[in-house]
């Protein structure tokens, strides 16, 4: 099963209700995934810096003497079992390394100029409510509640990953194939943090996009090379992109008004946006790439 | 006319209000508010009574239908109608996949589109869709009628044992052993029902319609396809 959601702002006016909207609709899809939910927010970028979302305890002690080997102050917030760094972009791999080194208890689990990126274990309501998903605010969002059948239930196993800066995938349905890819991802430098199937598919398109391929190009790619089930909905910096496998195993449905455009596994998860008893609702073509980019 | 908030009332409790109706019921017209997408509304009935639905729903509504009307005033998910026996599913918006799916017998409705794997498995039912189907559409369908006045998307009647399929607009792809063929006499009085019963405009004509059915190739084991296998 599991259920993924997604919700990309036309309106302005909605960006302060992003958190509290996409808490509603990952909460609505708890029966699909209760095992485990995650979400990526994109949120505002600050000018010439990078946010590193980091997972792990004793999350107070790390922005001080991160800060004091950079030299240079770095902002940071945690929220429950996560910690977002605000770091200065030339310093970015200078953090990275000092957090492999100095802290390799923790685990760094996106990064980018607007992604901040949340997973933990337990029911969607819970792990909204722990890291305080309803006040978050940005443009667009994606969500996953889990239910585990190809790895198991622990928070690195849950949605959504994240294999690039500001792109993160989130997967509902199993791939067949994704040993013998991982392999060969492996061989181009692509690496993996677990044994997932979908983490598979994050690095998959993360390869593309770094050989210099479009989203939509990455996506249609991944029609011929990944074998299995899926829906995806991918975030990047701009936008987000909706595929499904060419026979559409697994369940979408989209809404679009002139505010938003919102994906659910079922329309369930989109009766608590506003307006949407008036949306345009359609199912995405099996095999098309729809995608929604911010100018 | 009994009146059902579902945000009052449980999806359990209503479908046990309606299975509990004898077949003498004086309540034959219900409607059922705020339905909000929820799975498995008014499944299993089997009484001749009408059941509105105001609203959107989610997988199976009307699934193994008997006698009963059920109208959907909105959209409904996965598998309307699937294995209906008897009775009129109406849904007046779009339709998700496998709208009908192994349905024996009965009319479904559907106003707007229906996705992917419209009548699979159909073995009796017929289906009216006034917009357009998705692909794989009636794949192993065994008897019934598919009416289709918009487009079909890939691989039409895939498999296809026996039914037939009459579609207004374009084929995209037919599947295997889907071929077209002549529409007879006796289709057009079908066809010609089947349009009145669904309530479409008098306007439109059978002759605008072509029929698919079954080319009989797969009934049997051809040992000449075996490395198609």
């Amino acid at each position: 099963m599991c259920g993924i959601v997604g919700l990309f702002l036309k309106d302005r006016a909605l960006e302060p209700d992003l958190g509290a909207l996409l808490s509603q609709m990952l909460q609505m899809m708890t029966d699909r995934g209760p095992d485990s939910a995650g979400f990526a927010v994109y949120g505002e970028a600050q000018a010439g810096r990078l946010k590193l979302t980091v997972r792990g305890q004793d999350l107070d002690s790390v922005a001080a003497p991160l800060g004091a080997a950079l030299g240079r102050p770095v902002a940071a917030k945690v929220r429950d079992t996560h910690l977002v760094l605000s770091v200065p972009e030339p310093q970015a791999a200078a953090a990275r390394q000092w957090l492999a080194e100095a802290r390799p208890d923790l685990s760094l689990i996106g990064a980018g100029r607007r992604i901040e990126l949340y997973k933990e274990v337990g029911l969607p309501a819970e792990v909204s409510e722990r890291f305080g998903l309803a006040e978050m605010t940005g443009t667009h969002a994606v969500g996953h509640t889990r239910m585990a059948t190809e790895s198991a239930v622990t928070t690195d196993g849950a949605h959504p990953f994240s294999t690039g800066l500001d792109q993160c995938l989130v997967h509902n349905g199993s791939l067949s194939n994704h040993r013998s890819v991982r392999r060969q991802l492996e061989r181009e430098g692509v690496d993996f943090a677990t044994n997932n199937d979908s983490e598979v598919a994050a690095g998959y398109l993360s390869w593309r996009l770094r050989q210099g391929a479009s989203l939509e190009d990455a996506l249609k790619a991944s029609l011929d090379d990944l074998d299995g089930f899926f829906t995806f909905v991918v975030g990047a910096e701009t936008g987000f992109a909706v595929l499904r496998d060419p026979i559409a195993c697994k369940p979408a449905v989209m809404a679009e008004t002139d505010r938003y455009v919102a994906f659910g596994s079922e329309y369930r998860a989109l009766t608590p946006l506003p307006g949407i008893e008036t949306a345009r609702i359609f199912e995405p073509e099996p095999a098309h790439v729809y995608a929604w980019e911010r100018a | 006319m009994p009146v059902v908030d579902l945000k009052q009332v449980g999806r359990r409790a209503l479908n046990g209000q309606l299975h509990a109706l004898g077949s003498d019921t004086n309540q034959t017209l219900w409607r059922i508010e705020n339905p909000e997408g929820q799975h498995a509304l008014a499944c299993g009935l089997n009484t001749p009574i009408t059941v509105e639905i105001a609203g959107h729903v989610g997988y199976y509504c009307a699934g193994m239908n008997q006698q009963a009307v059920v109208v959907v005033e909105g959209n409904a998910g996965v598998g309307v109608a699937e294995n209906m026996m008897s009775g009129k599913v109406h849904v007046k918006g779009d339709a998700s996949q496998a709208a009908g799916a192994t349905a024996h017998g009965g009319l479904l409705v559907i106003d707007g589109d229906a996705s992917a794997r419209c009548g699979i498995s159909m073995k009796g039912v017929s289906i009216v869709v006034k917009g357009s189907i998705g692909p794989m559409s009636a794949f192993m369908a065994q008897s019934g009628a598919l009416v289709v006045l918009g487009d079909a998307g890939e691989a039409l009647g895939d498999s296809i044992y026996e039914a037939r399929l009459y579609v207004r607009g374009q084929v995209r792809s037919l599947g295997s052993d889907c071929v077209e063929k002549e529409l007879q006499d006796d289709q057009k009085r079908e066809l010609r029902a089947l349009l009145d019963a669904a309530g479409v405009d008098q306007a439109v004509q059978v002759e605008e319609f072509r029929v698919y059915g079954s080319g009989r190739k797969l009934y049997h084991f051809n040992v000449d396809n075996a490395a198609d296998y």
